[in-house]
């Protein structure tokens, strides 16, 4: 159609979304890369230049490996809960015999999601709640007392005790991702591997995973990329403490520029948390490429 | 049926049904913990409340959960409605027409789905404070609009490439230009794919903490998921109170949710990301 070769008539629909998208998305980031370059507060004027100063007293900071560490965590445990068991809840979900329960548990797995962290957090920082929390109160009425704990308060829970909460939350999400690549694989390949008499666990990994695979991937990435984005669960249960057993990196910005006022050197953490999610970024790209429908 | 098959249903029923309890028991706990004194709180941990004292959500929406309420409803009311404006617009304009250069465009937008915040965190907060925007309502609305475009014009794009393009023929051979075409053709055609990146940016908005948290300074502009915050801190020492104004605060995205079950369904399977 003629009228839908005027560039300029096209540019007019998408300049609005272009520009508030290039002005408070990519200047930022540029902007940040930048600042990591100054030494400079929230309210002085004056920036001095120190170059890679902050870079260099980055990669000394032993906060910033727990950090990594911490990160590396959230992104090794929600793989093997979110990614791992929500492909088999799929499966089981998607199973012949399970099918007409599918409704109810999907709806009920996937309500965590839709609640604010920050709400989350807080009613499970109640719950793990050394004296009235439910997770204790649970242990003691199952006869596990000796299990019961200060699971925040203790440098060496406290980030287990964080990244249940996600896992709690979004592991359901993820599932829901699975089941939605699960139902478009054709029943005919199912009915035929069983009339070749296979089992359900032999399909499962002859036909279901082999068909999602673009999904798994793709789920995979979305997870490693959100373990490196975590903030609001970890700033509202524990805010980096005790100690600084839970920091990650999001809290860490958070810390150097509203707590120290050093925005340089929460600029040069925010370059990092850039480059790792670029990087995994980049490789959510590559791999959606061969899958075209994802 | 046969024994196998039934001890297999069984089986996966108890295992559900117990993630299920782990689901669901917490947030009916919250929601009737709400209703306790402190004491009964703290005596009676597990059981009904002794006295059902509904004054908690009341006190709860006085001391501060109904300004938060109102705030979140404005600030996602306004942003959807930006949102699903321009980007209806850009998915529009990157799916019909051809020109040189659109490929750059779609990419260039659409890696905005991929940034992480905290990056653009600090220089926003720069940004906001020097063109005056910093503690207002545009504090918010501004990055969550731009922040949740890229994901509004994924979702619509595709579905506007799938709508037929003869009505659209038709009615401009009768003289229409293209933003009759936009109004009176393609956003009524693409109501389904619209409905769900505005209940998909909607939770999003709603939920969105860090920004909320750094770009608003008075207490009286928060949104509820900071707001809650200011809470704990105010009512350290009332916990019926709290978990009142976590229950308000939960059950509207629950709600939602429960009745619009098959819309976000559907806007997941068409995006497939997360946050």
């Amino acid at each position: 159609m003629k009228n839908y070769r005027s560039s300029r008539t096209a540019l007019l629909y998408i300049l609005p979304a272009l520009l508030i998208v290039v002005c408070m998305v990519f200047l930022p980031i540029v902007l940040n890369l930048y600042n990591s370059f100054f030494r400079w507060n929230s309210f002085g004027t004056e920036k001095v230049f120190v170059g890679f100063e902050y870079y260099i007293r980055l990669f000394k900071d032993p906060v910033f490996y727990t950090a990594l560490k911490n990160n590396g965590l959230y992104a090794i445990i929600s793989l093997i809960f979110q990614v791992g068991l929500g492909i088999i809840i799929a499966a089981i979900l998607e199973d012949k015999l399970i099918r007409k329960f599918q409704p109810f548990f999907r709806t009920v797995f996937f309500i965590p999601s839709v609640i604010s962290i920050a709400v989350v957090g807080l009613l499970w920082q109640l719950l793990y709640n050394p004296e009235v929390g439910l997770v204790n109160g649970t242990l003691e009425a199952i006869g596990l007392s000796e299990w019961t704990h200060s699971w925040l308060g203790d440098s060496k829970t406290a980030i287990y005790a964080v990244v249940a909460v996600s896992q709690w939350q979004y592991t359901g999400y993820i599932t829901m991702l699975f089941l939605i690549a699960m139902q478009k694989i054709p029943d005919e390949f199912y009915e035929a591997a069983m009339i070749d008499g296979a089992s359900r666990i032999k399909s499962f990994f002859h036909i279901t995973l082999p068909q999602i695979k673009e999904m798994i991937l793709v789920g995979s990435v979305i997870t490693v990329i959100g373990a490196f984005k975590v903030f609001d669960e970890v700033y509202v249960m524990t805010s980096g403490g005790p100690g600084r057993s839970t920091e990650v990196l999001g809290t860490m910005l958070y810390r150097s520029a509203f707590r120290n006022d050093e925005m340089g050197y929460a600029s040069t953490i925010g370059t990092v948390i850039f480059v790792i999610t670029l990087t995994l970024s980049l490789i959510q790209m590559k791999i959606g490429k061969t899958g075209k429908e994802v | 049926m046969t024994i196998k098959n039934r001890i297999f249903q069984l089986a996966v029923i108890v295992w559900f049904g117990i993630f299920s309890l782990v689901i669901i028991f917490p947030l009916i706990w919250l929601c009737l913990s709400g209703l306790k004194s402190n004491r009964d709180f703290f005596l009676n941990t597990w059981s009904l409340p002794e006295k059902w004292l509904w004054g908690n959500y009341k006190a709860a929406w006085d001391a501060g959960v109904g300004d938060f309420f109102f705030n979140s409803v404005f600030v996602t009311i306004v942003s959807v409605s930006i949102i699903l404006l321009l980007g209806a617009m850009a998915a529009y304009g990157l799916s019909r027409f051809q020109f040189k250069g659109q490929n750059m465009l779609l990419v260039i937008i659409l890696s905005g789905l991929m940034l992480a915040p905290q990056v653009s965190l600090l220089p926003l907060y720069k940004l906001l404070q020097a063109v005056g925007l910093y503690n207002t309502y545009g504090a918010l609305i501004l990055p969550y609009v731009a922040f949740q475009l890229p994901f509004a014009i994924f979702l619509m794009r595709s579905y506007f490439l799938s709508i037929p393009k003869e009505l659209e023929e038709s009615a401009i051979i009768d003289g229409c230009n293209s933003w009759k075409v936009f109004w009176h053709i393609i956003l009524p055609m693409g109501k389904p794919i619209i409905a769900s990146a505005a209940l998909l940016t909607g939770m999003f908005v709603w939920n969105e903490f860090m920004f909320a948290l750094v770009f608003i300074e008075d207490s009286s502009l928060r949104t509820i998921p900071v707001g809650l915050m200011n809470l704990r801190s105010q009512l350290n020492t009332n916990f019926g109170i709290q978990l009142a104004g976590l229950a308000i605060s939960a059950l509207p995205m629950i709600i939602a949710y429960i009745l619009f079950q098959k819309q976000f369904v559907r806007g997941i399977s068409a995006g497939g990301v997360k946050g």
